[in-house]
């Protein structure tokens, strides 16, 4: 049994230190030679564009069903006029965030993980070390710079189309005027919310690139372990998202308000 | 004496120093945890000759072209490579050191999201900065090497097994290093496609003065590596059966258990007596 904890312990340290050791290549390939312009460009359509559709659906039925929720609850104060304000406050400072997040956890943490690990598992990997080229500076770094960038944007697009999403839902279900929903948004938005709202994206895409590159290229096991790599991959990344904005929710409560 | 014409490739430049091994391993030894892989291994390759490493799988023969690539260090011993100790060295320093080494990699580990053309290029593309015009030459010269041109634009999933190999060979040779590895090139080859990769590391080996370290256990094509040669006559390439002074070029290493059995040439593995050697060649 003390065997058994003591090589869980030995695992998860060598764990941390394997992803730590990560973070230090990967900030050295960014801030140093030679760094691969192309590869950046491609990563940002890859996990940029790509994934536009997923954020775009997801975001506009949370907004939707945000706003169904909230107008039957309001209803009972007397409140219905205010969903706006509701659905923007929790879109943008909270839902936002984790749900694109996680939808990226999903997309990019997978497809992240899966692609690294079937380059591992095909000597491609070492196929790149032998030609002379870091397989951090060239697969690593576009993406974490790619996951860093684009999160915080694809964040924004969700934010909005949840908001369009609720403005539906309140004007031609809940019967609320439509400028009524606008002004209750601005009204209820404050700086700090949208500074939340903005921060927390580029933190969590950070996690979700680095957690699928360090199981990717940390495969083993052939085919077996690519898809062992990719489920990996998707439940921590998930995790983290959730408890990343736990911990950063709590630290920017304390910087901006 | 059988002899096969190939269509001759313009000659390629070489650097090579005929007085310097091209790799030199000095009482090398590594372990994996409780496994020990390697023992006190030593041998030399001199330029323009060749070394067959065979042995059982798991014997570690894989793991010497590791360690010679620095993608492994070794527990004790000595690795030189064209000169330069590469055993203790950085993984940024030794980049340079992996100029002199092309690599064939079991099933070709070829870039699947890269068409044939670009995989061959893809150290000359990206980490030099040769223009991409003589980029493009050198990649149809060499893809013309191993009589593969017409699918410079195809997708290495569009090739058959012994394509992809050749298409390795051509990527690990295009930017000239003296020296080449080839990690089982035939495993998993019918005989006739197998003969075609030998072919390709005699030409390599003699036209174009690569030193070559040959990992496989397939005995036929370890033997028709060290027995035969390649000539250049009338701008072709000839393979023939080599002389005995070629053939002493060509050595034999066997391996068991991380431990050097044998070291020799072709006919010296003949004739062993050593009872593991024969069941091996058996």
């Amino acid at each position: 049994m003390l065997t058994l904890l003591t090589d869980w312990l030995k695992g998860a340290l060598l764990g941390v230190q394997g992803y730590v050791q990560l973070q230090a290549a990967t900030m050295r390939g960014i801030f140093s030679r030679p760094f691969y312009f192309h590869d950046v460009v491609e990563q940002f359509d890859s996990i940029g564009i790509g994934s536009l559709t997923v954020v775009l659906l997801t975001g506009f039925f949370t907004g939707a069903v945000l706003a169904l929720q909230s107008g039957v609850t309001l209803d009972q104060f007397g409140a219905r006029p205010f969903v706006g304000r509701l659905v923007s406050a929790s879109m943008i400072k909270e839902l936002g965030p984790v749900l694109t997040g996680l939808m990226l956890a999903g997309r990019i943490g997978s497809g992240i993980a899966a692609e690294l690990g079937s380059m591992v598992v095909t000597d491609q990997i070492n196929a790149l070390r032998a030609l002379g080229t870091d397989p951090v500076r060239k697969l690593v770094v576009p993406r974490v710079l790619a996951g860093f960038f684009m999160t915080p944007v694809l964040t924004v697009i969700s934010d909005t189309v949840g908001i369009l999403g609720g403005w539906l839902v309140a004007v031609y279900q809940l019967g609320v005027a439509s400028s009524l929903y606008w002004t209750s948004i601005t009204d209820a938005l404050y700086l700090a919310d949208a500074w939340m709202g903005i921060i927390k994206p580029f933190i969590l895409g950070y996690v979700i690139v680095t957690i699928g590159c360090y199981v990717g290229l940390g495969t083993k096991g052939g085919t077996q372990g690519v898809g062992r790599s990719t489920t990996n991959a998707v439940v921590a990344a998930s995790v983290a998202v959730i408890a990343v904005d736990f911990f950063v929710t709590r630290l920017l409560f304390t910087l901006l308000y | 004496m059988p002899t096969h014409a190939i269509r001759d490739a313009a000659p390629l430049e070489r650097r090579s120093s005929p007085d310097l091994p091209a790799v030199d391993f000095r009482n090398v030894s590594l372990s994996f945890d409780e496994k020990i892989v390697l023992r006190d291994v030593s041998f030399t390759l001199m330029p323009g000759h060749t070394k067959i490493i065979l042995g059982a799988s798991g014997s570690g023969k894989s793991t010497i072209l590791k360690l010679i690539l620095g993608l492994l260090k070794p527990d004790a011993g000595e690795i030189w490579i064209h000169g330069s100790r590469v055993d203790r060295m950085r993984e940024d320093d030794i980049m340079d050191v992996r100029r002199h080494l092309g690599m064939v990699f079991q099933e070709g580990a070829l870039f699947d999201s890269l068409t044939v053309g670009e995989n061959v290029g893809y150290k000359l593309y990206e980490e030099t900065e040769q223009p991409l015009d003589n980029v493009r030459r050198r990649v149809e010269e060499v893809l013309g090497f191993v009589r593969l041109s017409e699918h410079i634009d195809k997708m290495p999933s569009e090739l058959s097994g012994g394509q992809r190999r050749r298409v390795a060979i051509a990527r690990a040779m295009a930017y000239k290093p003296p020296t080449l590895l080839y990690d089982e090139a035939t495993t998993g080859l019918d005989p006739i496609t197998a003969t075609t990769i030998d072919e390709e590391i005699v030409k390599l080996r003699d036209v174009e003065n690569v030193s070559s370290i040959v990992v496989t256990h397939q005995l036929r094509d370890a033997f028709f590596v060290a027995t035969h040669e390649a000539l250049r006559r009338d701008g072709q390439i000839d393979i023939r059966q080599a002389g005995p002074e070629k053939c002493d070029e060509a050595e034999f290493i066997m391996l068991r258990e991380g431990l050097i059995t044998f070291e020799g040439n072709a006919a010296e593995l003949r004739a062993s007596t050593d009872p593991y050697i024969r069941m091996f060649l058996s």
